[in-house]
C-alpha cells in the first residue's frame, strides 16, 4: 500500500483549507502588473480624496485682479520646478480663463474616478440582474432579454452613449446614464453565460430539490459563483467608461463648465493647441495614467483569479 | 457550410430591426421642436404645420414608423431637415471620408499589431516583449482625441519645416479638386450626374488617385491620411497586438506543435504552418470587435481634423436636431456593424469548422 508522507498530507490540507479570495489575494501579490495598478489607483483615490490639500488653488477661481497675481491672458506657459523654473506659483500655468490649471486637473481625479466607478457599479447590478433572470428563467424571458442586449450591442458604445446624451440633454449624470446603458450587456451575457453552466450542477439541483427558493439559489449559489469573470471585466471596464466619460465632455455633451474635468479640459483648449500646448498634454496625461491604473489591475487580476490559466 | 451562412443570415434580421426600432425611437425623443429647430424661431403655427406635413410628421407613431420602414428597404432615408438634401445624398457625400479613415487605421492596426504580437510571443519574456506589452497596456489607455491632438501638434508645429512635417486639418491640400475617375474615363461628360456608387468611390481619394494614375494626388491624400490614421488605430493596434501575443503563446504549448518540432521540421515551418494559422482565428475576431472602436475614433478624429465624414456631421446634426440625417446615419452606421460582425462570424466559421457545427 501506498504510505502518504505526513508532511505532504499537512501542506495539502492547508491548501484544500485556503480560503479562495486568500488564494486569489495571494496570486496578486506575485502580479506586477497588478501591484502596479493598485499602487496608481491608490494614489489616486488619496489625491481625489484630498484634493483641497493638493490643489494649490481654487479650481474655478480666475486669477485676475487676485493680489500679487499678474492674470495674464493668454495662458502662462507652465512653470516646473524640476526643469529650473524659479516661480512654482502656478506649476502648470494658467488655462484659458486665468484658472490654475494644476488645481483643476487635481480636482478633475475626483470626477473621472467616480464617474468611472459609478458607471460600471450600476451596469454591473442591472446587467447582473438581466443575465441571470435570463439564464436562469430560459425560455421566453431568456429570448426577450438577449435579443435586446443584441441591438444594444449593435451600436458603437460611443455612438450609442451620444444619442442617448442627446435626448437627456448634457451634462455629467445623463453622460453617465448613457455609458451605463451602453455596457450593460457585457455583464448580462457573462452572468447569463455562467448561471447557463452552474444551474445544471448537482449541487444546484441538490438544493432545488429540497425546496430552496429561486431567490436563495440565486444568491446564495450562483452568483458567489458567477461573480469572479464580473469583477475582472468591471475593473478593465472603469478604464473603458473614464475614457468615454471624458470623450463625451470633449464633444460637449458631458460635464459642463467650469466643472473641472479632465476631458471638458481638454474640450475648452484644444483650439489654443499650436499656442498652449501644455493645457491639452496635461489633462490628457491624466486621463492615460488613471485608465492604464484600471487596466492594470484588472490584467493582474485576470490572471490570478482566472482558475483556466495554469499558473505553474 | 451554407447552412452556418443561413443560420447567421437570419440571426441578424431581428437585430436589425430592433436597430430600425431603436433609431426611430431615439430620434423622436430628442427634445425640442423640429419646425422651430429647422425653420427658426420666427416660423409661425401654419408654416409650421405645413412642414410637419410636408415631411410625414403629422402621422400617429406607428405609421410613421412604418412608413420610416417602407421608405427605408427602398435606400430613402428621407431629406436632411437642415441640408435640404436626401439623407442618402448626404452619406454618399460623406462616408467615403469615414471609410478611408477607417480603412487606413485598421490597416496600420494590423499591419504593425499582427507583427509585434507574433514576434513578442515567440520571444516570451524578452526585453522585446516586455517592452511591446507596456506600449500595449499604454496605447489601450490614451483617449484617442488627446492622442489625436498631440500627434497634430508633433507634426505640424515641433517637426514644422523638417521633412517629417504633416498637414494636420482636411484631406487634401486646400484648393485641390482632383478629377474623379469616371471623368477620367470618359464615362460621363462634365456636369452629367453619375451613378451613386461611382460618386461614392470617387470620393475616396486615395482610390480614385489609383485609379485614375494621379501619383501626386495620392500622396496628398496619403500625407493628410497619416495622422488621424495613427490616432485612430493606436488603440485597435495595442488590442490586435496583445491578442496575437497571447494567441500565438498559447498555441506554442500545443501538442501538435511540439509534434512537429520532434518531427524536425524547420522553425520557419512549425511557426509559420503549424502555430500561426491556428492562432489567427481569435485575432480575427477582435479584428470584427475593433470596428466599433473605429467608428467612435473616427467621431472623435473627425473633429479635431477637420475632417467632413459621418462622425462629425452626425455629432454636429445632433446639435441642430436635424432628426433624419441622425436617424439615417445612425442606421446605416449601426447596420454596417451588424454586418460587418455577422461577415467576421461567418469567416471564423470557415476557418474553424468546430463553430459551424456547435
Amino acid at each position: 500500500m501506498a504510505k502518504v508522507e505526513p508532511a505532504t498530507l499537512a501542506l495539502s490540507e492547508d491548501y484544500r483549507s485556503a480560503n479562495l479570495w486568500l488564494e486569489a489575494l495571494r496570486n496578486l501579490r506575485h502580479s506586477p502588473s497588478a501591484l502596479l495598478g493598485s499602487a496608481v489607483i491608490g494614489a489616486l483615490v488619496i489625491i481625489a480624496v484630498f484634493a483641497p490639500v493638493f490643489a494649490t488653488h481654487d479650481p474655478i477661481q480666475t486669477m485676475i485682479g487676485v493680489p500679487g497675481e499678474t492674470g495674464r491672458l493668454p495662458s502662462k506657459p507652465p512653470c516646473i520646478p524640476i526643469l529650473g523654473c524659479e516661480d512654482p506659483q502656478h506649476i502648470l500655468g494658467l488655462d484659458l480663463n486665468a484658472r490654475d490649471l494644476y488645481s483643476r486637473v487635481i480636482y478633475g481625479t475626483r470626477t473621472s474616478l467616480s464617474v468611472g466607478v459609478i458607471t460600471i457599479s450600476l451596469s454591473i447590478f442591472v446587467g447582473t440582474a438581466l443575465g441571470i433572470t435570463a439564464g436562469y428563467m430560459g425560455g421566453r424571458a431568456d429570448n426577450v432579454i438577449m435579443r435586446l442586449m443584441d441591438v444594444v450591442l449593435a451600436f458603437p458604445a460611443l455612438l450609442l452613449a451620444i444619442s442617448i446624451v442627446t435626448i437627456l440633454g448634457p451634462g455629467l449624470t445623463n453622460a453617465l446614464l448613457g455609458i451605463t446603458i451602453t455596457f450593460i450587456p457585457q455583464y448580462a451575457r457573462l452572468s447569463r453565460a455562467s448561471v447557463l453552466s452552474i444551474k445544471e450542477q448537482e449541487f444546484v439541483v441538490a438544493e432545488r430539490a429540497l425546496g430552496a427558493s429561486p431567490l436563495r439559489i440565486v444568491l446564495a449559489h450562483i452568483l458567489p459563483n458567477a461573480i469572479t469573470p464580473i469583477i475582472v471585466q468591471g475593473t478593465l471596464g472603469v478604464g473603458t467608461a473614464i475614457l468615454d466619460a471624458a470623450a463625451l465632455s470633449f464633444l460637449g455633451l458631458g460635464a459642463q463648465p467650469p466643472t473641472p474635468e479632465w476631458g471638458q479640459i481638454l474640450s475648452e483648449s484644444r483650439n489654443y493647441l499650436f499656442t498652449s500646448p501644455h493645457l491639452v498634454f496635461f489633462p490628457g496625461i491624466a486621463i492615460m495614467i488613471t485608465v492604464l491604473g484600471f487596466n492594470l489591475l484588472g490584467d493582474g487580476m485576470r490572471d490570478a483569479l482566472d482558475p483556466r490559466l495554469n499558473r505553474n | 457550410m451554407l447552412k452556418f451562412v443561413i443560420r447567421r443570415l437570419t440571426y441578424s434580421i431581428p437585430v436589425l430591426l430592433g436597430i430600425l426600432l431603436v433609431t426611430f425611437t431615439l430620434a423622436r425623443a430628442i427634445p425640442g421642436d423640429p419646425c422651430l429647430a429647422v425653420l427658426g424661431e420666427r416660423a409661425t403655427e401654419a408654416i409650421c404645420e405645413a412642414f410637419f406635413r410636408r415631411n410625414g410628421l403629422d402621422q400617429p407613431m406607428p405609421i410613421q414608423l412604418l412608413i420610416y420602414m417602407r421608405n427605408f428597404l427602398q435606400g430613402d432615408l428621407g431629406d436632411s431637415l437642415r441640408f435640404h438634401r436626401p439623407v442618402m445624398e448626404l452619406l454618399v457625400d460623406r462616408l467615403p471620408t469615414t471609410v478611408e479613415l477607417g480603412f487606413f487605421a485598421l490597416l496600420f492596426a494590423i499591419c504593425v499589431g499582427v507583427p509585434i504580437g507574433v514576434v513578442s510571443a515567440y520571444r516570451h519574456k524578452s526585453a522585446l516583449d516586455v517592452g511591446t506589452m507596456i506600449g500595449a497596456n499604454i496605447g489601450v489607455s490614451m483617449p484617442v482625441f488627446w492622442l489625436g491632438l498631440m500627434l497634430a501638434y508633433l507634426f505640424a508645429v515641433l517637426l514644422k519645416d523638417t521633412p517629417f512635417a504633416l498637414p494636420p486639418s482636411g484631406r487634401l491640400t486646400p484648393g485641390a479638386s482632383p478629377e474623379p475617375f469616371y471623368l477620367v474615363a470618359g464615362w460621363y461628360a462634365e456636369g452629367e450626374e453619375p451613378l451613386g456608387i461611382l460618386r461614392f468611390f470617387s470620393r475616396i481619394h486615395t482610390l480614385n488617385a489609383i485609379l485614375t494614375l494621379n501619383g501626386e494626388l495620392l500622396v496628398d491624400a496619403l500625407r493628410h491620411l497619416i495622422l488621424p490614421a495613427l490616432a485612430v488605430g493606436t488603440i485597435p493596434l495595442a488590442i490586435i497586438a496583445r491578442m496575437s501575443r497571447s494567441s500565438v503563446l498559447e498555441v506554442l504549448n500545443q501538442d501538435y506543435v511540439r509534434t512537429a518540432r520532434a518531427k524536425g521540421l524547420q522553425e520557419r515551418v512549425v511557426v509559420g504552418k503549424h502555430a500561426l494559422k491556428n492562432a489567427m482565428l481569435p485575432v480575427i475576431t477582435v479584428i470584427g470587435l475593433n470596428f466599433g472602436l473605429v467608428i467612435s475614433g473616427a467621431v472623435l478624429t473627425e473633429t479635431i481634423f477637420s475632417l467632413t465624414g459621418v462622425g462629425r456631421t452626425l455629432v454636429d446634426s445632433i446639435t441642430s436636431r436635424d432628426y433624419t440625417l441622425v436617424q439615417g446615419f445612425t442606421v446605416v452606421i449601426a447596420a454596417g456593424f451588424v454586418i460587418i460582425n455577422m461577415v467576421v462570424d461567418i469567416l471564423y466559421g470557415y476557418l474553424d469548422p468546430r463553430i459551424r457545427f456547435n
